[in-house]
């Protein structure tokens, strides 16, 4: 790893004062992508803002009709949470699901969100569930808000903070996992509010997405049989060795009917 | 640049001046040379590197030193000794819970987390929350044993 300047800011001012006078920043939240990066030089940052120090980012809420989580909220701390399992209790079953047991008790909710890693789990919750991205100088729709692989609608410098989940009537995720990392090889996570149906899905493509025939079929009628016969496009889909890009089209439908068939109650 | 971080390891004070891309495991074992921890793969995926931060089992090489200020760090040295080793350390001697021991205190480390954290503690469970800890030589089996016997012996 190469040397750079450490900064642990206590107030999210004190936070995008030290970025705008560094020359090449990253904000450090659980450190498990930044860090492993920079050890293989990938990363190579001037400076080092660690936001663990602003306790304020560390929240679990529950506000009227939606769940609010903070930036720096470690997947173990959602996992167990009493608040989202009665609440949202996919995400808390996403999130006891990402990585390992060392990883959730370092890998925070927003570091997830705003690397945007194309195999991410949290990602296809924010955009399932419309969620709103709240950051220091605005609220971004999930819809907006990841742009491609690794890439967000954050600005430079720009800090997200919190995280609006609207309560839906019902969601569920469901992922096939690498065997090795846990990382989705699909992850479909879909959810129903007042009969309209979004369905997100991660680790298919360079960046989660919509797939608006699963939404249509399942606005129209929410059962299993509805999505049978669905094929979604192979062309857009990610080709590597953990999957061809055939399969994971294939696997989106097979992890959408799960997720059905999880919110419907069907073993 | 180095920068002066004061945390406890083991339960005493710890204060040293580190460079700054310092990791905790390379302060634990070349600088306080508690060389009970290992580094395993570098990268996050084995978890030889085990150890406690403030009370939470996390991969010592995926952590800067100097993120611990002000924090408590335990290793595998400070939870028994050898006159009076620890329920986990016990039940990995009975139950043949090591083969080369390369893996074993991160495995135990791992392992006492999850006592303390899971209340129902099935053979599936302990598989599950192991899964950040690869072990090259045992199948794992006896490790599955070592962790029953151990939650039984510190439960009670």
């Amino acid at each position: 790893m190469y040397d750079f300047n450490y900064h642990r800011p206590t107030s999210i001012d004190q936070a995008l004062e030290i970025f705008s006078n560094s020359e090449d920043a990253s904000y450090l939240a659980g450190g498990h992508t930044l860090l492993p990066s920079m050890k293989q030089r990938l990363a190579a940052p001037t400076d080092i803002i660690d936001l663990g120090g602003i306790s304020s980012l560390v929240s679990i809420k529950s506000e009227s009709d939606e769940l609010v989580i903070g930036a720096l909220t470690n997947h173990d701390e959602v996992a167990t949470s009493a608040l989202v399992s009665s609440e949202i209790p996919s995400i808390a079953k996403l999130a006891s699901n990402i990585g390992d047991a060392q990883v959730r008790n370092r890998g925070t909710i927003g570091g997830s969100i705003a690397n945007s890693d194309p195999a991410a789990d949290y990602p296809a919750a924010v955009l399932g569930l419309g969620a709103l991205l709240v950051t220091n100088k605005r609220v971004i729709k999930a819809d907006d808000f990841f742009v491609d692989m690794f890439e967000t609608a954050l600005e430079e410098g720009e800090i997200l903070q919190e995280i609006k989940f609207p309560k839906p009537d019902m969601s569920a995720y469901q992922k096939l996992p690498n065997p090795a990392s846990r990382y989705a090889v699909v992850g479909v996570f879909i959810a129903s509010r007042n009969g309209a149906v979004r369905v997100a899905i991660t680790g298919a493509a360079p960046s989660v997405f919509r797939a608006p025939e699963l939404e249509s079929r399942l606005s129209e009628s929410f059962s299993v049989e509805a999505i049978e016969n669905v094929s979604l496009e192979s062309e857009l889909m990610n080709d590597d060795m953990h999957a061809s890009a055939a399969y994971r089209a294939s696997l989106c439908v097979v992890m959408a009917k799960r997720a059905v068939a999880d919110m419907l109650k069907i073993s | 640049m180095a920068r002066e971080v004061n945390l406890k390891v083991n339960g005493e004070d710890v204060s040293e001046q580190l460079e700054e891309n310092t990791l905790l495991v390379d302060l634990l074992r070349e600088t306080l040379r508690l060389t009970g921890t290992h580094v395993g793969c570098d990268t996050s995926q084995c978890g030889a590197c085990t150890v406690h931060l403030n009370g939470r089992a996390v991969k010592s090489c995926t952590v800067l030193a100097v993120q611990c200020e002000e924090s408590e760090v335990t290793t595998v040295e400070g939870i028994g000794s050898s006159e009076k080793l620890h329920p986990m350390q016990e039940a990995f001697s009975e139950c043949h819970g090591l083969q080369c021991g390369f893996c074993t205190p991160g495995m135990i480390m791992s392992a006492i987390d999850l006592v303390h954290r899971e209340e129902i503690l099935d053979e599936n469970a302990i598989r599950e929350g192991l899964e950040g800890n690869i072990c090259r030589c045992t199948g794992y089996h006896n490790i599955v044993r070592s962790v029953e016997l151990a939650a039984t012996k510190m439960r009670n």
